[in-house]
């Protein structure tokens, strides 16, 4: 059994909004200070989804992410996690891709390795917010895809899968080879073990370059893009927070009331 | 030559869903600036009485696939019916809701069609004839606005972001399409579709939420919050680190990796506004903060906010509003 789990590096979504500043020159968000890089939450439960299909039946998991400049530390999370191999789509010509570009160049990279009956993607980046990426991989690769799982369970040459719904789930059953995209209801992702570490400093990741999985200059990062994007903007709320204040907090809390009573909000 | 706006229709409880209402009036709005008209595809297993029911809400022509095998969403089934709808039709926007079948179904055509799509917009506009999307991003720590070159332009809306469209007396056409399986045996199938019953009112169709974050501190505070949800006759929502503490059940975590909300009222105790969080709850029509640091972030996209314990605020404020009546 091959897994293929795709993976990214964001900026950490626990940071509190007011960090960021936008580059309008660039049309970027910034930090204000230096704003640590984690793996994408939800690529760390398709890391676990992965390592449980591992843990049950063996299988050989390879991580691969696309990109300029990755982290290695956070590329390498998925590793000391359990996962078998890690494969960075690494130069220049990556950058600044959209869902598009990222998709096709993940796509053609699974290509080359051949090998694979499952791919695994997080149902969104918590960057972009998007949740293309996945599903468009299995359109370049033409194969079946489920979104938004909270349980893979594979057998037969085929995967059981939870897929969550707005009021429960649906419970579907998809022909290996298969995309599946999955969710936090999942379940909280392993911390990296200790007996994982050794084998994991051994294993340095393989970096490709656009050459090396034979894509179009142009079809790759930033000159791949279909989604133009315009503008960039920190939302202004109109008019400050309103503190509502009294001699003591209770005072406080019985003016808020008052506040919102008088403003029909309660 | 790419003409008019189409919608993609959900039928829900053998009724229009409220978003297919929303994409409606948010698609009069486009195709009155375009001088252009409003179609709706409905695909489904009988969802063709009720897709006529689109027609009262401002739908110019109304396009059915109904059929027995088509009643739980596949993307197996349905994306082929539907590519088959716009290649025939040639809409110049598609739009979606951000559903469990639209988040699907719409980026999924978008690669079969070669064509750019936006997803989870909260706001659309026309400039000239592109369609502009606007939407949050890096966890709602800033807005993009995208639009794309490409001949069709695709987008799937947030819920709750489109005013819906009122009942008018535009009355449209309802032609019925047949539903063609294709040559080949899908390979995926849906084997059954379960409800799961939460207690009280979820957190998605809540009016009020009262939530709480690390400051609460443990389980026993959301007894609390609990109190005060239901004297609003709301439901209590939590951040990450709450349910990542097992204080709350994943089921009720606000935020990025949890569910999006926008109540009328948001009552943040105990928050401080990390990024993550607010992605979830920042479209909320009003938002109350009570925090003991008066610098948090929460502050900063709150309406009203109080400086100070959070327990010592609610017992106060829930003794105030049982006073008021």
């Amino acid at each position: 059994m091959n897994i293929v789990v795709c993976i990214k590096e964001v900026l950490d979504p626990e940071t509190p909004t007011d960090s960021f500043s936008i580059d309008s020159a660039n049309n970027a968000l910034v930090g204000k200070g230096k704003i640590a890089k984690v793996l994408n939450p939800f690529d760390e439960q398709a890391v676990e989804a992965a390592l449980r299909i591992k843990d049950k039946l063996g299988a050989k998991v390879t991580a691969i992410s696309v990109g300029k400049q990755m982290d290695r530390v956070v590329t390498k999370k998925p590793v000391f996690m359990g996962a078998d191999e890690l494969i960075l789509l690494e130069d220049e010509g990556f950058a600044d891709g959209d869902s598009w570009s990222t998709a096709y160049a993940i796509a053609a990279a699974i290509r080359k390795i051949g090998q694979y009956d499952l791919v695994i993607c997080g149902r969104q980046a918590a960057d972009s917010n998007a949740g293309q990426v996945g599903i468009g991989i299995a359109e370049f690769l033409g194969l079946p895809h489920v979104s938004v799982a909270r349980k893979i369970d594979v057998f037969d040459g085929k995967a059981r899968v939870e897929r969550v719904t707005c009021n429960g789930y649906e419970t579907v059953e998809v022909d290996l080879p298969a995309l599946v995209t999955v969710t936090n209801e999942l379940g909280q992702a392993r911390y990296p073990a200790i007996q994982n570490i050794r084998m994991a400093n051994k294993i340095q990741p393989t970096v490709w370059k656009h050459t090396d999985i034979d894509i179009e200059a142009n079809r790759a990062g930033k000159q791949g893009r279909r989604q133009k994007l315009l503008k960039l903007f920190q939302p202004v709320r109109e008019g400050a927070c309103e503190i509502v204040e009294g001699e003591t907090l209770q005072e406080a809390a019985e003016n808020l009331a008052l506040v919102l009573r008088k403003a029909k909000i309660l | 030559m790419a003409k008019d706006v189409m919608i993609y229709g959900e039928v829900a409880d053998g009724q229009l869903a409220a978003i297919t209402k929303e994409l409606l009036g948010g698609a009069r709005v486009l195709a009155d600036a375009l001088g252009e008209e409003v179609a709706a595809v409905f695909i489904g297993g009988g969802i063709a009485g009720p897709a006529r029911e689109a027609r009262a809400f401002g739908a110019n022509k109304i396009l059915t696939v109904d059929h027995p095998r088509l009643g739980f969403y596949n993307a197996e089934l349905y994306v082929p019916c539907l590519k088959a709808v716009v290649e025939k039709e040639e809409p110049r926007f598609v739009l979606f809701g951000h559903t469990d079948a639209g988040a699907d179904l719409g980026p999924t055509l978008a690669f079969r069609l070669d064509t750019a799509i936006v997803t989870d917009c909260t706001d659309l506009s026309v400039d000239g004839k592109r369609l502009i999307m606007t939407k949050p991003v890096y966890g709602g720590a800033a807005m993009a606005i995208f639009t794309s070159d490409d001949p069709i332009q695709m987008a799937t809306v947030r819920l709750k972001s489109l005013t819906p469209a009122e009942r008018t007396d535009v009355e449209g056409t309802v032609a019925p399409i047949d539903f063609a399986p294709g040559e080949t045996a899908p390979r995926m199938k849906v084997l059954d579709k379960v409800a799961e019953e939460t207690e009280g009112v979820k957190l998605e169709d809540a009016e009020v939420i009262v939530s709480g974050g690390r400051g609460i501190g443990g389980p026993e505070g959301f007894k609390d919050l609990e109190e005060l949800a239901k004297l609003l006759k709301g439901t209590v929502g939590a951040s990450r680190v709450a349910c990542d503490n097992g204080w709350m059940p994943s089921t009720q975590q606000v935020g990025l990796t949890g569910t999006i909300v926008a109540p009328k009222l948001y009552i943040a105790l105990g928050i401080s506004g990390a990024s993550q969080h607010m992605t979830g709850c920042s479209h909320s029509k009003v938002i109350v903060a009570v925090n003991k640091d008066p610098n948090a972030p929460i502050f900063r996209e709150a309406h009203y906010g109080v400086v100070g314990d959070w327990k010592a605020v609610l017992t106060a404020f829930m003794n105030k509003v049982i006073a008021m009546g």
